[in-house]
C-alpha cells in the first residue's frame, strides 16, 4: 500500500511489522496507540511519528534491525516522518525547509539577530534609562519583540491547525489537556515504561540522562519565559520597571531558568554527540545541534547579562542575548523548536484516542 | 585468546548467559564464545518473548497462581508422556526462584501483550522481548568481568577420558584451541543445518523454514555425539509451528506466525482439508500445526477465511492474498479452483445452519460441522462473505529436540558415565524434558534453570 509520501510509506511498512510483533508494547505510548489499529493511513503515521520521543528502546530491543531483511529502524523511520510533517505543516513551507535542514541558516539567523540588536542599540540610543534600558529603550524592545513573538505564534497556530486536521483530532477537553500536560511534565515517554530511561548515549544501556537533560531544557525555557512574562506584567500593570532585584519574580524565575536551560542544553549536546545519528533523521542533525546551542546560548547570555550588571560589558551582552532570543523566536515555526508544539498536540490527540477507547 | 579461563561457555543465548553470570558471580574467570556476530547474538533467545513460571501467588507481572502440579499437567499434555518426570518437575519448581533472579540481573518484565491475555497467569513477558533480555544479560555479564567473543564458532571439543581439556574455536578465519578448567555447552539445537534435518526427515525438510537463528547448526552437538556422548530425543522431534509460507528461510521470528487457523479451513495443495482446524484454542494447538503441514505434499498448506474473520486474529507481517470469489482465490494461491470450491462448499454445507449468536472466537464455542471428515469441531462458520482471503502455511522449525543427556545437575554423560567438568544447558539438552510437543515459554524456562545450575556446578568444580 502506498501512502502520501515515500517516507510515510516506509514508516507504515515498518509499523505493520511492529504491529505483528508487539514486544515493545511497554516502552512508550507509541505502541499501545499503534496496536489499536490494523491498517495505517498517512494521518495515523503522522500521529505516531509525533508521539514518538525517539527514546530508541524499540530499536535496541528489535530482532529485525539490519542486516535482517526486514530492516527495521522505527526510531529513524518515525523521525523522518515527523521531520517531514513539520515541513509539510509549516507556514510558509519554504522557511521550514531552510531552517530545519540547514544549521548554517539557523546560525545565520542568530548572527543577523545579534547584528540587528547591535544596530538598534547604536541607532536608537535612548536619551536616558536604567540598566539595560540605558542601552535599548523599553519602547524599542517592544517594537522589535512584539512582532517577533506574535508572528511565529501565528505561524505555529497555522501549522498546528494543519496537523490537527491530518491526524483527525476532535474537540479538546480539559481532561485531554491535563493528561498531555502530565505526560510532558514528567517526560513519561522517555522513561522506558518503567523509569529506567532510554537507550541513547551508550547503545542498549538504559539511562535517564537524556530525559533529565531534556527536562532541564524544557523547564528552564518555561521559567525564562515566565520571567519575561512576569516582567511584562510588572512593567505594565504595576508600573515596576527593570532592573529588578534578586527577590523579584523575573529574577526568581529567570536565574534558575537560565541555569537549567544552559545546563540542560550542554547535557543534550554531550548526549547527542555520543548517540547513533542513524536512529534519528540524519539530514537535520546539524540544524538540531545549532538549535540546542542557540537555546543554551540564550540561557547562558541571559545569566551573563545579570552577572555583569553595571559593567561595560552590558551593551554587548545585551545585544548577544536579545539577538539570540530574537533568532530563537523568529525561527520557532521552522526549527526544532516547533517539535514542542507538535509533541504536545500529539499527546493531546493520544489522550483523545485513549479516552475514546476506554469504556 | 591465550589466557587460561576457569570456565568456557559455548554459546551466546539465554542459557549460556545465565551460566556465565552464575560462574562469574561465584568467582570464576569466564569466557563466553558466541558464534554469531554481535548484531545477531543471543541465539533463539533473541526471538523469544516470555518465560513460563510456576508461582504460588501473584509474582511480578504474573497474576494468580500456577502450581507445580498444574504446570506439570500442562507439560504432560503436550509431550504425551515423553519426558523425564524428575527433571521436568525440578525445572518447574526452580522456575519460581528464577524470575526474581532474572529481575535482579537486569531483565524487565511487562504485563501480557495485547492479544495474549490468555497467558497472563502462566507466562511473564519480557519488556522489549527476548533481545532486550539478551542485551541486559550481556551488560550484566560484562560488568561481572565475563569476556565475550563474537564470531567465535566452536568446532571441536577435546576429550581426555571423562574430562574436557579444551575447545577449538574458529574466529576470523583462524582456529585456536582454548583451555579451561570447566566447560558449559549451551550452543542450541541443529535446526540451522538443513542437511542434518534432511537426514532425519528426508528431503521434505528442504521445504521447512527456520524461525530462529541460522547460527544453531549443531556443530558442537554433532561433535559430542560423534565422540560418544549420550543423547536423548528423536532427531525428527522439534518445536515447529505453521508459519506464513512467504517468511524468510531463517530468522523470520514472531511476526511470521499466523493465528488464523481456528477461524479458517486449511487445505493442502490439492485443495483438500486434512485436520480439524477447530480442535482447541490456538495457544493449545499452534505447536502441532508445523508437523501437520510437514506431512502434506510439498510441505505446504493454505488457510482460507472470509471477510467476517479477517480481524479475529493478530495481524501478521504479510498481508493475505485477497479475491472476490473462491475460484479466483484458488487461482491466486496456485490451487485447483474446482476442488477448492467443492471443499469450501461441502464445508459450508456441513456448518450449522444459523450460527449467528453462537460463534465465540475467544472460547470453545462448540460450533461444529456435521458429517464432515475431518470435522471442524469449533468455530465452524460458513465461508461465504467476500472478499475471501488466503495465507500459505509452511512448517517453521524453532528448535530441534535431539540433544545431550544431562542429569539434574546439568552434567553431560558419556558412554562411561558423567563427564567430570562438562555441563549443558538450553536447547542442546532440552530434549531431556521435551520429548515432543511444546509449551509456550518453556524453552526459556529450561534455558534459565539449567543455565544457572550449569554455571553454579561448574563454579563449584573450579573452586
Amino acid at each position: 500500500m502506498s501512502l502520501d509520501t515515500p517516507i510515510l510509506t516506509e514508516a507504515a511498512r515498518q509499523v505493520d511489522i511492529c504491529n505483528a510483533c508487539r514486544y515493545c508494547e511497554g516502552y512508550c505510548s507509541v505502541f499501545p496507540a499503534m496496536f489499536k489499529e490494523r491498517t495505517f493511513a498517512s494521518g495515523d503515521i503522522t500521529q505516531l511519528a509525533n508521539l514518538c520521543h525517539n527514546c530508541r528502546g524499540c530499536y535496541y530491543a528489535c530482532q529485525y534491525v539490519e542486516p535482517h531483511e526486514f530492516a527495521l529502524n522505527l526510531p529513524a523511520a518515525l523521525a523522518e516522518a515527523r521531520q517531514e510533517s513539520w515541513e509539510r505543516f509549516a507556514w510558509p513551507r519554504a522557511a521550514a525547509r531552510v531552517f530545519h535542514r540547514s544549521g548554517v541558516a539557523l546560525a545565520g539567523a542568530l548572527v543577523v539577530g545579534i547584528a540587528l540588536l547591535f544596530w538598534a542599540a547604536a541607532a536608537l540610543q535612548p536619551a536616558s534609562g536604567k540598566g539595560f534600558y540605558a542601552v535599548l529603550s523599553h519602547t524599542a524592545m517592544v517594537a522589535i519583540f512584539l512582532p517577533a513573538f506574535l508572528l511565529p505564534l501565528t505561524a505555529i497556530g497555522i501549522g498546528l491547525t494543519r496537523y490537527w486536521a491530518e491526524v483527525g483530532g476532535t474537540r479538546v477537553t480539559l481532561a485531554h489537556l491535563l493528561e498531555a500536560g502530565r505526560s510532558a511534565a514528567s517526560m513519561r515517554n522517555l522513561a522506558g515504561g518503567q523509569g529506567q530511561g532510554c537507550n541513547f548515549e551508550d547503545e542498549d544501556r538504559f539511562s535517564n540522562a537524556r530525559r533529565h537533560a531534556h527536562q532541564a531544557v524544557m523547564w528552564g525555557f518555561l521559567l525564562c519565559f515566565a520571567s519575561t512574562s512576569s516582567g511584562t506584567v510588572l512593567h505594565y500593570v504595576f508600573d515596576m520597571h527593570a532592573p529588578y532585584p534578586l527577590f523579584s519574580l523575573p529574577k526568581l524565575f529567570g536565574v534558575p531558568g537560565g541555569v537549567l536551560l544552559t545546563a540542560g542544553a550542554t547535557g543534550l549536546i554531550w548526549l547527542k554527540l555520543r548517540a547513533d545519528r542513524g536512529l534519528g533523521a540524519p539530514a537535520v542533525w546539524g540544524a538540531e545541534m545549532i538549535f540546542v546551542l542557540l537555546l543554551g546560548l540564550t540561557g547562558f547570555s541571559g545569566l551573563a547579562l545579570y552577572a555583569f550588571t553595571g559593567t561595560d560589558a552590558v551593551p554587548a551582552l545585551l545585544a548577544i542575548h536579545l539577538g539570540a532570543v530574537l533568532a530563537l523566536f523568529l525561527s520557532t515555526p521552522y526549527s526544532k523548536m516547533a517539535h514542542g508544539f507538535y509533541r504536545v498536540a500529539a499527546l493531546i490527540r493520544d489522550a483523545q484516542i485513549k479516552d475514546r477507547q476506554t469504556p | 585468546m591465550s589466557e587460561p579461563y576457569d570456565l568456557i561457555v559455548v554459546g551466546g543465548g539465554n542459557a549460556a548467559l545465565c551460566a556465565a553470570i552464575e560462574g562469574a558471580e561465584k568467582g570464576c574467570s569466564v569466557l563466553l564464545l558466541e558464534s554469531a556476530p554481535k548484531v545477531y547474538r543471543g541465539g533463539n533467545s533473541r526471538h523469544t518473548r516470555n518465560f513460563r513460571c510456576m508461582h504460588q501467588g501473584p509474582l511480578s507481572v504474573l497474576t494468580g497462581s500456577y502450581t507445580e502440579d498444574e504446570y506439570f499437567d500442562d507439560l504432560m499434555r503436550v509431550v504425551n508422556g515423553k519426558t523425564d518426570r524428575h527433571l521436568a518437575r525440578m525445572c518447574i519448581r526452580e522456575s519460581e526462584k528464577c524470575l526474581p533472579w532474572m529481575e535482579a540481573h537486569g531483565v524487565r518484565f511487562q504485563p501480557s501483550l495485547s492479544g495474549t491475555l490468555s497467558l497472563s497467569r502462566t507466562n511473564a513477558f519480557f519488556l522489549g522481548g527476548g533481545k532486550a533480555l539478551v542485551n541486559a544479560y550481556y551488560r550484566t555479564a560484562e560488568n561481572l568481568g565475563v569476556t565475550v567473543l563474537y564470531d567465535a564458532e566452536v568446532t571441536h571439543i577435546h576429550l581426555d577420558g571423562n574430562r574436557v581439556t579444551g575447545v577449538d574455536v574458529r574466529s576470523k578465519g583462524e582456529t585456536a584451541t582454548l583451555q579451561a578448567r570447566a566447560f558449559v555447552l549451551a550452543s542450541g539445537g541443529f535446526q540451522g543445518d538443513i542437511d542434518w534435518l534432511c537426514r532425519a526427515w528426508g528431503p521434505s525438510a528442504r521445504n521447512f523454514l527456520i524461525r530462529g537463528t541460522p547460527y544453531n547448526r549443531g556443530v558442537v552437538l554433532r561433535d559430542m555425539l560423534d565422540q560418544g556422548a549420550e543423547s536423548v530425543g528423536d532427531p525428527t522431534q522439534c518445536h515447529a509451528v505453521a508459519i506464513d509460507g512467504r517468511a524468510p528461510k531463517f530468522d523470520g521470528g514472531i511476526v511470521t506466525r499466523l493465528d488464523c487457523v481456528p477461524f479458517s479451513i486449511v487445505v493442502n495443495n490439492q485443495g483438500a482439508r486434512f485436520y480439524d482446524e477447530g480442535e482447541d484454542v490456538w495457544p493449545k494447538r499452534y505447536a502441532i500445526w508445523g508437523r501437520l503441514v510437514a506431512a502434506q505434499p510439498e510441505q505446504v498448506g493454505y488457510s482460507i477465511i472470509d471477510s467476517q474473520s479477517l480481524e479475529l486474529f493478530m495481524p501478521s507481517v504479510f498481508p493475505p492474498i485477497k479475491a472476490d470469489t473462491i475460484k479466483d482465490l484458488a487461482r491466486r494461491l496456485g490451487l485447483p479452483g474446482e476442488t477448492l470450491k467443492a471443499t469450501v462448499d461441502s464445508f459450508n454445507a456441513a456448518c450449522p445452519t444459523d450460527p449467528d449468536g453462537s460463534f465465540h472466537p475467544t472460547e470453545l464455542d462448540g460450533l461444529a460441522t456435521e458429517g464432515l471428515d475431518p470435522p471442524k469441531t469449533n468455530w465452524a462458520r460458513p465461508i461465504t462473505q467476500p472478499p475471501f482471503y488466503g495465507y500459505s502455511l509452511r512448517p517453521g522449525v524453532t528448535f530441534t529436540y535431539l540433544g545431550l543427556k544431562v542429569d539434574e545437575t546439568a552434567r553431560v554423560y558419556g558412554a562411561d558415565g558423567p563427564f567430570a567438568n562438562l555441563w549443558a544447558a538450553g536447547e542442546i539438552m532440552a530434549g531431556s524434558i521435551l520429548g515432543q510437543g511444546y509449551l509456550a515459554g518453556f524453552g526459556m524456562t529450561i534455558g534459565t534453570v539449567f543455565g544457572r545450575i550449569a554455571g553454579q556446578e561448574a563454579a563449584s568444580h573450579v573452586a
